[in-house]
């Protein structure tokens, strides 16, 4: 970095602290979320009934129409090459006998791609979405295993598959850095949302090291990867100058923009449409299939289909990286914390910036004397590392829970009591108030229904072969909304609403819940709402990501509902039982507003719009700046309960029984929500038994591509799982909710762990937990 | 090539390479079944011929010259859903819905399977023919279709809702 961006970023720096400061000290007033949403009082409505999925039909026929599934005239299907060594350059190219293959209609490379802008990295700008930020086809660089150096487009998916086996390439190779070992001789601290990963609040060491009890252990989480079971996909098409994209993604508007800066064409040009992802989990951004679809069907002439094959996803999409995280929590003899130690290293490449916040989690889950929490990254040479669910929560609740179960361990003390003696009052580290936090609530209501009571000491339950434990951990995620909000409502006089906005569907029940939300907004049915969604052209900059989309919808419809309210008391006029009332004295009300405190005064839609001889009303509304995400400590907590077994003679792990006791604001569905926290946990499930992706440090190679060797959890996995939540609303959210798509992953590794320790007597501290690794 | 797919007659010519899967998703449109792997390790793409599931993907079309296939598309007809659809949607058997068609085509086999008495692997008697769908014989017999939303409790419990006669034990009081 110059020394002017060096001095412009610290200014940046510094300006940012005072806004921060501001924010956290103005009156509540002020913030959005200052006046709790009135849709947290009304009870009667939709919000809160386990409403089935609108879209469920469509899916369980077979006719969601996912990215792959838009046939096009005269379409041409496209397969991959992938490099094969870490880092260098190709030095011969042939790709004559590919392109002689019958039906072969393009093969593209270096030399024949056009001319195209780098992909603007995530988080660089507002709407930027690339996983990495490296020329794509511009040159004859190397810079991962298993990067993509040709495309071939044929006539049919099986000609473009055996033409890429046909191209002859040799490569200068150069030194990489695949080896974590190495790569961590030589670290730099990571920043993560524009600040630097690392607090430092005391003199943490050296509490530590005069405190009477103490943990100090080091844990260690391999890569994984997302594997949503639709492999990533895109259909594209050009109609002129203009980019027509079908695209598999959680973030529509973003990737319009991305791909438009790409090509060097206004963001209008182009148009992405992804009306059902077959789940995302945090891959479903930019990565270059896009973009080669994109540029091959330029060159071609023709639309082009583009869907990875399995190894494709592993070798060309980004996956979770690898962590090696150092806990060490200091106590008094009554447990309270003297000093709390998270710091670590992490592997990431120079082409992006996501080094995996282990640490999040730890700023807010402890009240502590003094802290010391740093991410160091280790660069490699590898494809970039990316968000996958509850990027730091996942793998950082592994590492703290289990520590925390440790120390309680060694000290005697019940782990639930232990964190209930550190429970916080204020954010431990920012020192903000929280919103909400009813984590020890959680507890209580989980460890009953549990039978938490039941547990005996470490390695003295068995049943036969197998022995039993019990072990509990923490999970916990931040409420996040982003800026970029808005949505358009459209009102008819026949009493029906219009919601449109450019949100995502990826299995959350997007469109279900929301539509719900809007029902009781306006008083109407649910059927009297339509949700129009995923599609770049729509209102709204709203990333499907950081479990924000729902605060999103949410702020973003209250902004539009109350312009809307007031468009209708305006054409209400004198004449209407409503005279003289402003927006927040009236509430939606069986087809129409009547006064809050005063439901007689009342005016149906249809009355109001027919009398100012309207059809239709429609505003559009940007959400707020999302200020309240500095002015409130916000998050979302869970207690995870699990009983798991291990077979004595074999090693094998079996989980028998898991309860989530959540406390997430409002639960707008709890059917969808719920299963939102199953899965999220079943994940979980994963990463604590089987997950992870093999890379092998000779070649910088991922040595298990497949779903048959990466393995996920199966049904015979899954017990059924016990959800439980505490649905106070958080006051100062939209809904008074949160989103759920990550908090059910966090806090799951470290409850298995905790329960095999409890069976075993045996602490595993690198994920996964393989049997190998209990004999 | 002439096949039944959903009760309807279709012939087609193609690629000799193309899989069943392939055919039915690019070459007739119904793309209902679902790619996830290509590889025989997802389960995404089963349906049913002759009423046995398959993975589709594994399979080369001309294998299948003159059977009969049924796909999610003909598990009911046009207007309604099927029983066990209806279960999934009430028992929130899916979230992106991608496992699905699959999940849905693999438990029709399976309950066929049951009802001819095939053992699978957490039998006790690989020999006794009557066999009670519990829990662990449920989720055995689903374990070759991957949900990565991880629906696996909403799947097994439209399942069992729907096929409760096979759930109990046939033995006579
Ligand atoms: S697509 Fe056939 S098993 Fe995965
Ligand atoms: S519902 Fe998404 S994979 Fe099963």
């Amino acid at each position: 970095m110059s020394v002017i961006a060096e001095a412009a970023k610290k200014a940046q720096g510094a300006v940012q602290a005072v806004m921060k400061t501001a924010i956290a000290n103005a009156p509540d007033g002020w913030i959005p979320g200052g006046v709790p949403d009135p849709l947290i009082r009304a009870k009667h409505g939709l919000v809160g009934t386990p409403v089935s999925r609108i879209d469920g039909p469509l899916k369980v026929k077979g006719a969601a129409r996912f990215a792959a599934e838009f046939p096009l005239d005269g379409m041409v299907y496209a397969a991959l090459a992938h490099a094969t060594i870490p880092l260098g350059r190709i030095a011969t190219l042939d790709t004559s006998a590919a392109e002689a293959v019958p039906g072969v209609v393009l093969v593209m490379t270096y030399k024949n791609a056009p001319k195209m802008a780098p992909p603007p990295l995530f988080m660089s700008n507002p709407k930027a979405v690339s996983g990495d930020n490296l020329p794509i086809f511009q040159d004859a660089d190397i810079h991962w295993n298993g990067q993509p150096y040709a495309v071939a487009l044929a006539e049919t998916q099986e000609a473009a598959d055996h033409a890429t086996t046909l191209i002859e390439v040799t490569y200068d190779e150069l030194p990489a850095r695949t080896r974590f070992a190495e790569a961590k001789t030589n670290t730099y601290p990571g920043t993560f949302q524009g600040e630097p990963l690392l607090v430092e609040i005391g003199d943490a060491e050296a509490a530590l090291a005069a405190a009477p009890h103490k943990v100090d252990v080091t844990y260690t989480t391999p890569r994984h990867n997302h594997n949503p079971i639709e492999l990533h996909a895109a259909t594209v098409r050009w109609n002129g100058d203009d980019l027509i994209v079908h695209d598999a993604t959680q973030a529509v508007t973003h990737t319009a923009w991305s791909l438009a800066q790409i090509f060097g064409l206004k963001e209008e040009q182009v148009h992405v449409t992804s009306p059902y992802v077959g789940g995302g989990f945090g891959s479903k951004t930019l990565w270059q299939h896009q973009t080669l679809a994109a540029a091959a069907s330029k060159v071609s002439g023709r639309p082009v289909r583009i869907v990875l094959s399995r190894e494709g996803v592993f070798r060309g999409v980004g996956g979770r990286t690898l962590t090696e995280q150092r806990v060490a929590i200091g106590a008094q003899a009554d447990g309270a914390f003297d000093a709390i130690v998270h710091t670590g290293t992490i592997g990431m490449t120079s082409h992006n910036n996501l080094p995996e916040p282990f640490i999040v989690a730890t700023k807010t889950a402890y009240a502590a004397k003094t802290f010391h929490l740093d991410v160091e990254v280790a660069e490699m040479d590898m494809v970039a590392n990316t968000f996958m669910r509850a990027p730091g929560e996942a793998v950082g609740t592994f590492a703290l829970e289990c520590a925390v179960d440790e120390l309680a361990h060694d000290m005697g003390i019940d782990p639930i009591a232990l964190r209930e003696r550190n429970e916080p009052e204020q954010d431990p580290t920012a020192g903000t108030p929280f919103s909400s936090r009813n984590i020890v609530a959680a507890y209580r209501a989980g460890a009953e229904r549990f039978g938490w009571d039941k547990r005996q000491a470490p390695g003295t339950r068995r049943e036969g072969e197998w022995l039993i434990g019990m072990g509990c951990a923490t999970g916990t995620y931040p409420y996040y909304r982003m800026p970029g909000g808005a949505a358009r409502l459209t009102l008819t006089r026949d009493a029906r609403v219009t919601v449109a906005i450019a949100a995502h569907e990826m299995g959350m029940g997007t469109s279900t819940a929301h539509s719900a939300v809007v029902a009781d907004r306006f008083g109407l049915p649910l059927d009297a709402v339509t949700f129009d969604y995923a599609d770049s052209k729509l209102p709204g900059v709203v990333l499907a990501g950081g479990s924000q989309q729902t605060a999103s919808i949410g702020a973003a419809v209250i902004a539009a509902h109350r312009a809307l309210v007031t468009e209708l008391l305006k054409l209400a006029g004198n004449d209407s039982p409503l005279a003289g009332l402003k927006a927040d004295e009236v509430a939606g009300y069986d087809g129409g507003l009547c006064k809050l405190d005063e439901p007689g005064r009342y005016e149906s839609y249809a009355s109001i719009l027919g009398r100012a001889n309207r059809d239709e009303v429609t505003v559009e509304a940007e959400a707020p700046p999302p200020l309240e995400t500095q002015h409130w400590s916000m998050h979302s907590y869970s207690a995870i309960f699990v009983e798991a077994a291990v077979n004595a003679i074999t090693g094998e792990t079996r989980i028998r029984r898991v309860l989530g006791s959540f406390d997430c604001g409002t639960i707008l569905n709890p059917k969808t929500a719920s299963s939102q926290f199953r899965g999220g946990m079943i994940m979980g499930l994963g990463m604590a038994l089987m997950e992870e992706a093999q890379f092998d440090e000779r070649s910088g190679r991922i040595v298990n591509p497949s779903l048959a060797e990466y393995h996920v959890p199966v049904h015979m996995d899954v017990p059924a799982i016990d959800i439980i939540w505490t649905d106070i609303p958080d006051p100062h959210a939209p809904m008074g909710a949160h989103g759920v798509g990550e908090i059910g992953i966090t806090g799951v590794a470290a409850a298995i762990a905790n329960a095999v320790f409890n069976a075993t007597g045996k602490r595993v501290r690198d994920l996964p937990i393989t049997l190998d690794k209990l004999l | 090539m002439h096949f039944t797919i959903n009760g309807r007659g279709v012939d087609a010519d193609f690629d000799l390479r193309t899989s069943l899967l392939d055919l039915l998703r690019d070459h007739l449109g119904l793309t209902g079944s679902k790619k996830g792997c290509n590889q025989g390790a997802c389960g995404a793409c089963t349906v049913l011929v002759d009423g046995e599931r398959i993975n589709a993907c594994l399979a080369l079309a001309v294998q299948y010259d003159g059977r009969s296939i049924t796909t999610v598309e003909g598990l009911a007809d046009a207007t309604g859903l099927s029983p066990l659809q209806a279960a999934f949607v009430e028992h929130d058997g899916f979230q992106c819905g991608y496992c699905t068609p699959g999940q849905l085509c693999s438990a029709m086999g399976m309950i066929d399977e049951v009802r001819r008495g095939v053992p699978s692997v957490v039998a006790a008697d690989m020999a006794d023919g009557d066999i009670v769908l519990d829990h662990d014989e449920l989720r055995e017999r689903m374990s070759g279709n991957l949900c990565r939303c991880g629906a696996y409790n909403g799947i097994v419990n439209a399942i069992a809702d729907t096929f409760a006669a096979e759930t109990h034990s046939k033995e006579p009081a």
